[in-house]
């Protein structure tokens, strides 16, 4: 049963993917990356997807009743890590630190490394990558055939603990979160050290925030260098009012984080991990 | 009759004049702040930590003023060196205390600690705008806000964080006052201290052995281990006790943070002369104990007669008595018999 719901995929369908997928997007999507007149290269990074089936979930901001089917789609396991960010870089240099625009990037840009492609000295390589913007964190994805989860994506497989698919009803599972995102400087410690959930993805609440592909719910991607949003009643008790379980303070962080992100911001504990539609699954079973 | 017609309409005008005056200073909606031009080139406003304030405003003129705060999320001592994850406006709790006056033209800059884990903002109930500045200064760890508002009502205000969940940024100590001086400034007194009364909710963490954290369980049955003045047990107590002499008038300026008891503010063996309802316009006087309200404020003025020690509690004794909620003003100076004699 469990086996079912956790299939991984290897690197070389999604290699042979990605090449598809980003000839596709040349013609069709100039919209969001206008800055990469050069194509993006991929960097070949090796980390396993996880297949999520999808169903019905009931999203934390909305009305009490409406679900929201989410789709069967794919995720990383785990975040994008600074020597892959670095092996980004390098094939990619109009995001390298001393190139970027600062409409796509704010001046904390990767502010930690000392040159354009030089991790930190005391970096892990294997630790997430931070300090990036949402604008660089879609170019990564793009460049490997993946896109970053939708909000309603990731917050499916974050309602997951390490026994359930959805563990929300249990009263630790939002304290226990709480906790974690109370320690700092988790940034800094490599991924998949602690233990998988549910799904088998690992560091949804340990290391990092993450950006999603609509980190903002209302806002329109396209647009989102406006940093327009709406704030859905997010402040004061207001937040209280149109949110699906008022006990979930993990999740109230979460958002409130989002709420305050603009699209070219780089913060020092928000990273990203990639995603995928699953009908690139079928595709590769074939 | 030319003359009479003539005195009928002067005295018509002087009383619409003398009425509109009045109705400008006596009404509650005219916001007299408000006509004040600021004038000037911006100044930084010099801020405290509890339970220092800053200086009166004195008679100067409305001014364009910039108050800097960073918020922080940082472990200190709650009680007997126990350490607390507290979040701060200015690494101390209370928050800074700012003081303005009305008709002031008042730049807000909200920084967030590079290394904050959250995303903070603040409310000031001194704003008239969309969420007292809370949608404005949502800040991402690392970033710098700011917003412009003009200080229209006078009275002493509370401000504190609002990104959600606002309980529990709150009851980890981000809150902290803000005083609206009226125009020509509140009456002059001998001794002025900030207090600000908060509880806290408290659990060891799951993560760090002998710290403790915020408890979403307790809060929400409004069950705290701690109800303290100033952030801390003890912080006005021993060598940390406030202090004035005999003869003088003491002002307090006491806020509640909550973020959900409301605090019934005395002082032992004290009487308030002059308390700011509400930390409002109404003055009430001979006041034993004084309500002051999760979110509210009031000041409280009185003259000390006699020496010796006075203790400032919460009148919900538990709370002092249990909780932490208790501090001590000594007053020092001659006896005066004809007031308070000891029997033999």
């Amino acid at each position: 049963m469990f086996s079912t719901f956790r299939i991984y995929i290897l690197i070389a369908a999604v290699a042979l993917f990605a090449c598809h997928k980003t000839a596709e997007d040349a013609n069709n999507d100039g919209t969001t990356e206008q800055h990469t007149t050069t194509p993006l290269q991929n960097s070949h990074p090796t980390v396993n997807m996880v297949y999520i089936p999808g169903g019905e979930y009931k999203p934390f901001y909305g009305s009490d009743t409406a679900l929201v089917q989410v789709p069967p789609f794919l995720i990383d396991e785990r975040a994008v890590t600074n020597e892959e960010f670095l092996a980004f870089v390098k094939a990619n240099p109009q995001w390298q630190r001393s190139r970027v625009k600062q409409v796509y990037a704010d001046s904390n840009y990767l502010k930690l490394w000392p040159g354009d492609t030089t991790l930190p000295n005391n970096a892990d390589p294997e630790a997430p990558v931070c300090d990036i913007s949402w604008f660089a964190a879609k170019a990564y994805a793009k460049s490997v055939g993946k896109r970053l989860p939708t909000l309603d994506e990731w917050e499916f497989v974050a309602m997951a603990d390490e026994k359930v698919a959805n563990a929300r009803k249990k009263p630790e599972y939002s304290n226990r979160i709480v906790d974690l995102y109370l320690q700092k400087d988790r940034q800094f410690k490599a991924v998949k050290k602690t233990a998988p959930n549910y799904w088998g993805v690992y560091n949804m609440f340990d290391l990092i925030w993450e950006w999603t592909d609509d980190f903002n719910s209302v806002m329109a991607t396209e647009d989102s260098r406006v940093g327009e949003y709406d704030d859905k009643g997010l402040f004061c008790a207001g937040s209280a009012t149109s949110a699906t379980d008022v006990l979930n303070y993990a999740a109230f962080m979460r958002f409130a984080l989002r709420g305050s992100l603009k699209a070219n911001y780089t913060v020092a504990n928000l990273g990203f991990r990639c995603a995928k539609d699953s009908n690139a699954l079928a595709a590769n079973k074939k | 009759m030319k003359a009479k017609h003539f005195l009928l309409s002067a005295s018509a005008v002087l009383t619409i004049a003398l009425f509109s005056c009045r109705s400008n200073s006596g009404s509650p909606d005219t916001k007299a702040g408000a006509m004040a031009e600021a004038t000037g080139e911006p100044e930084v406003a010099q801020v405290t930590g509890a339970p220092n304030v800053p200086a009166p405003i004195g008679n100067r003129g409305a001014k364009k003023l910039i108050v800097n705060l960073e918020t922080t999320e940082t472990e200190g001592i709650i009680a007997d060196s126990i350490p607390y994850t507290f979040w701060t406006f200015n690494n101390t709790v209370p928050g800074s205390f700012i003081r303005v006056r009305e008709g002031d033209e008042i730049t807000l800059n909200l920084k967030n600690a590079a290394n904050s884990v959250l995303p903070h903002n603040i409310d000031l109930h001194a704003v008239n705008g969309p969420g007292g500045g809370a949608e404005a200064t949502s800040s991402a760890p690392g970033k710098t806000t700011s917003f412009t508002f003009k200080a229209l009502n006078p009275g002493l205000y509370v401000y504190h964080c609002a990104a959600p969940p606002v309980p529990m940024h709150i009851g980890n100590g981000m809150y902290g006052l803000i005083l609206v001086e009226p125009a020509g400034g509140l009456p002059k007194v001998d001794k002025e201290y900030y207090i600000m009364q908060g509880e806290f909710y408290t659990k060891m963490s799951g993560v760090k052995k002998g710290l403790l954290e915020f408890d979403n369980d307790k809060a929400i049955h409004e069950n705290p281990d701690y109800v303290l003045f100033n952030g801390k047990k003890g912080s006005l107590l021993g060598k940390n006790q406030i202090e004035a002499k005999v003869g003088e008038t003491v002002r307090l300026f006491v806020g509640n943070g909550g973020p959900n008891l409301t605090s019934s503010f005395h002082v032992i063996g004290e009487i308030f002369d002059n308390v700011y309802l509400e930390g409002g316009s109404t003055v009430s006087h001979n006041i034993q104990t004084t309500m002051i309200p999760s979110g509210g404020a009031a000041i409280v003025e009185f003259k000390v007669d006699v020496p010796g020690e006075y203790v400032l509690v919460d009148h919900s004794l538990s709370r002092a008595f249990n909780k932490g909620a208790i501090g001590k003003l000594k007053v020092r100076g001659e006896e005066n018999h004809a007031i308070f004699k000891k029997g033999k």
